[in-house]
């Protein structure tokens, strides 16, 4: 994307239109394919012309879903984990011996993937090699380290540092209250919780310090890192409250940016892998594309359905995708 | 906002202590020919003899919000089963969430008041209560779950009525009512029960806290149900004293209080007085409704609330020739009376 694109106020003509059909819950991509993946049972896979073909990969609700950009992997009420990949093949990697819902899944760059059910965490290597491990109480979120086999397994009041392949007791980071979606920054020095109460809690690994960040109207649930992990993007809000990370203190005593308000909330964000860009959706149906320096503004998709609920680059940055909880999903090239 | 309401998924909450028939009452509902499908919410899998997909199984975790407020708990695997279910909106009609035995039924009630998530598709529809009509008497005494449980109904399921005599069975309706006398209540055998009667009761629906006069026990009851404000000894764990050859029961830990008033209320002094008694008292309270006229306001109000959370709005105009008379119900364990009964006095506008 050059920067004299960056002026022009609408993109609203060049979306690809993507009929889904169903209530859309997440998007990754596959190469250059989009995969959507629905509230329920299917997967759409979308080519560059905004053709479809379905897959089925549960038999039930999707209830959890990541990609590393090989493969989606997705959990479903139905117990079984199932993974799919850019051929649009699936394979069960897993199916829960009682039939519990899969709650979380998480994928690591070397091919582990972590998912749980109930209160049990699930880590299995990518040699193969399968561990569990029992949280106190049910498993909010499950995130790799980017460094290292190790999972944060987010639960009620605090997250357990999980080293799946060692004999050393799990570390655990203790905060009152009930905490869902994890993610750690990409140079692995941070762990941020987006908690059931609308705000989210972070601790710097280095000493285990605590970083409050509160003030949402609403409960967080889409997180996004910037690139090369400066800032932290977060729905939630009525604009993109962007958390500052870039120094050793992160946000600790700083103030958030606020960057693109609407009479609308925010209800995803996907930061692009690159630049300094983001691309946020909100609970009107508004995608917008967002500068995180100054906040200027381009209209991918107008405002005027349910909420945005699904929101992704592709790895390169070239293509965004997004979806709707009416079943509306698009496609956008740059 | 009832327009709203009822494109909610209504959610009934089932409870009732170890053995008295919450199952029983669970397979009824799933396998009357109703035409409606349930998705059931249960702690124990198995238990369920009707092959239903939507059929989840439940941790009963109990969280606390930060917010300071102890009372102020919620279910957590909840929040998270509701999330997974609205996944499949349009594939079922209402929720059934089954709590154990044991369980407090606040916790599960106050999870659609506090969570955005859930407030926004779902609303609770009422707390039915399963008691065996053998054994709850007992349990009255020894279990305070049990009385929680019947605290906190909006309908009572007394089952198993064969297996007692007459007089046993005034008797522990009597006992029920010293403690809620305002839950519908049905005698049943083997939960045999109108689903019309426990499900889609609207019984937290702002628009039809209309009644919230007390149910009358129907036999042989036909004094004028009077406010309970006798004056009772407290040296027993509990007394009964008659009415027209009715017994009446005053349980000493947990009873309701009604109060109300032909005078308008201050509504700048309501609000705040009620505020601040359900913060300060509100573990003690389980639940509170009230229909209110205020001065200089043509619009009742009406409000509920479990524990500290309440919410509340103006209902409908009063109708010509209705009497504007504010009645305001408590049930809670050792209620003080006198504190919350000055307490609306001094709201009532000079």
């Amino acid at each position: 994307m050059s920067s004299e694109q960056l002026t022009i106020a609408s993109l609203t003509d060049r979306v690809k239109s993507v009929a889904v059909g169903a209530p859309v819950s997440a998007v990754h991509f596959l190469g250059e394919r989009a995969t959507f993946v629905c509230a329920e049972e299917k997967v759409a896979i979308a080519d560059a012309t905004g053709e479809i073909s379905h897959v089925v990969v549960h038999g039930g609700a999707i209830l959890c879903t990541t990609s590393d950009g090989k493969r989606v992997v997705t959990g479903g009420d139905d117990g079984k984990l199932v993974a799919l990949n850019a051929k649009g093949e699936t394979s069960v990697l897993a199916t829960d011996a009682k039939r519990r819902w899969i709650d979380n899944v998480a994928l690591h760059s070397d091919g582990a993937v972590a998912w749980s059910a109930g209160k049990t965490a699930f880590v299995r290597s990518g040699k193969g090699e399968e561990r569990t491990f029992d949280a106190p109480s049910t498993v909010g979120g499950l995130a790799f380290a980017p460094k290292g086999l190790r999972v944060a397994v987010a639960h009620y009041n605090g997250v357990t540092l999980w080293f799946p392949n060692m004999a050393a007791n799990p570390e655990f980071l203790e905060w009152a209250g009930s905490h869902l979606a994890v993610t750690f920054s990409p140079d692995n020095k941070f762990l941020v919780t987006a908690m059931h109460e609308p705000a989210l809690h972070g601790w710097r690994l280095a000493d285990n310090r605590h970083m409050r960040m509160s003030g949402y109207p609403g409960r967080v649930r889409s997180m996004s890192w910037s690139a090369g992990g400066k800032g932290l993007a977060t729905s939630g809000a009525d604009s993109v409250i962007i958390w500052p990370f870039a120094s050793k203190d992160g946000p600790m005593g700083k103030e958030p940016a606020m960057l693109a308000p609407l009479q609308a909330r925010v209800s995803m964000v996907a930061c692009h892998p690159k630049q300094d860009i983001m691309a946020a959706g909100y609970s009107d149906g508004t995608v917008l594309i967002v500068r995180l320096e100054d906040g200027a503004e381009i209209l991918v998709r107008r405002n005027g359905s349910e909420p945005v609920s699904a929101l992704t680059w592709n790895a390169k940055g070239t293509l965004l995708a997004f979806g709707t909880e009416d079943g509306d999903a698009g496609m956008l090239e740059f | 906002m009832s327009e709203l309401s009822s494109q909610k998924i209504p959610v009934t909450v089932l409870t009732g202590y170890l053995g008295a028939g919450k199952t029983t009452l669970l397979n009824r509902i799933l396998s009357e020919n109703h035409g409606k499908k349930y998705a059931v919410i249960v702690n124990e899998f198995g238990e369920i003899g009707i092959d239903n997909d939507l059929i989840i199984g439940a941790d009963e975790e109990v969280f606390e919000m930060n917010n300071g407020c102890i009372c102020c708990t919620v279910r957590g695997d909840l929040v998270r089963i509701m999330d997974g279910l609205m996944k499949r909106k349009g594939k079922f009609d209402a929720i059934i969430v089954e709590t154990t035995g044991l369980a407090d039924p606040a916790p599960v009630a106050q999870t659609f008041f506090v969570d955005e998530d859930v407030q926004k598709n779902a609303r609770l529809d009422a707390v039915v209560t399963v008691a065996d009509a053998k054994w709850l008497s007992d349990r009255l005494k020894d279990a305070p779950e049990a009385k929680n449980q019947i605290a906190f109904a909006d309908v009572i399921v007394l089952n198993k009525t064969d297996l007692v005599s007459k007089p046993e069975l005034a008797e522990v309706e009597a006992r029920i009512r010293g403690i809620n006398p305002y839950a519908k209540l049905h005698r049943t055998e083997r939960c045999k029960v109108a689903l019309s009667d426990v499900l889609e009761r609207g019984a937290f629906d702002l628009d039809r806290i209309l009644e919230i006069e007390p149910e009358f026990l129907d036999a042989g009851d036909d004094h004028h149900h009077h406010d309970h404000d006798h004056h009772h000894a407290h040296d027993h764990h509990d007394h009964s004293h008659s009415h027209g050859g009715l017994k009446h029961y005053h349980d000493e830990e947990m009873q309701s209080l009604s109060l109300r008033s032909d005078k308008p209320l201050d509504p700048t002094k309501f609000m705040p007085w009620l505020q601040n008694l359900v913060a300060t008292e509100g573990q003690k309270i389980l639940r509170s409704k009230g229909v209110l006229s205020f001065t200089d306001d043509d619009d009742r109000y009406v409000f509920q609330g479990v524990h500290m959370m309440l919410e509340g709005d103006h209902q409908r105009k009063w109708k010509e020739g209705e009497p504007r008379e504010s009645r305001v119900v408590f049930i809670g364990r050792e209620l003080p009376e006198k504190t919350i009964r000055e307490g609306f006095e001094s709201c009532i506008a000079a």
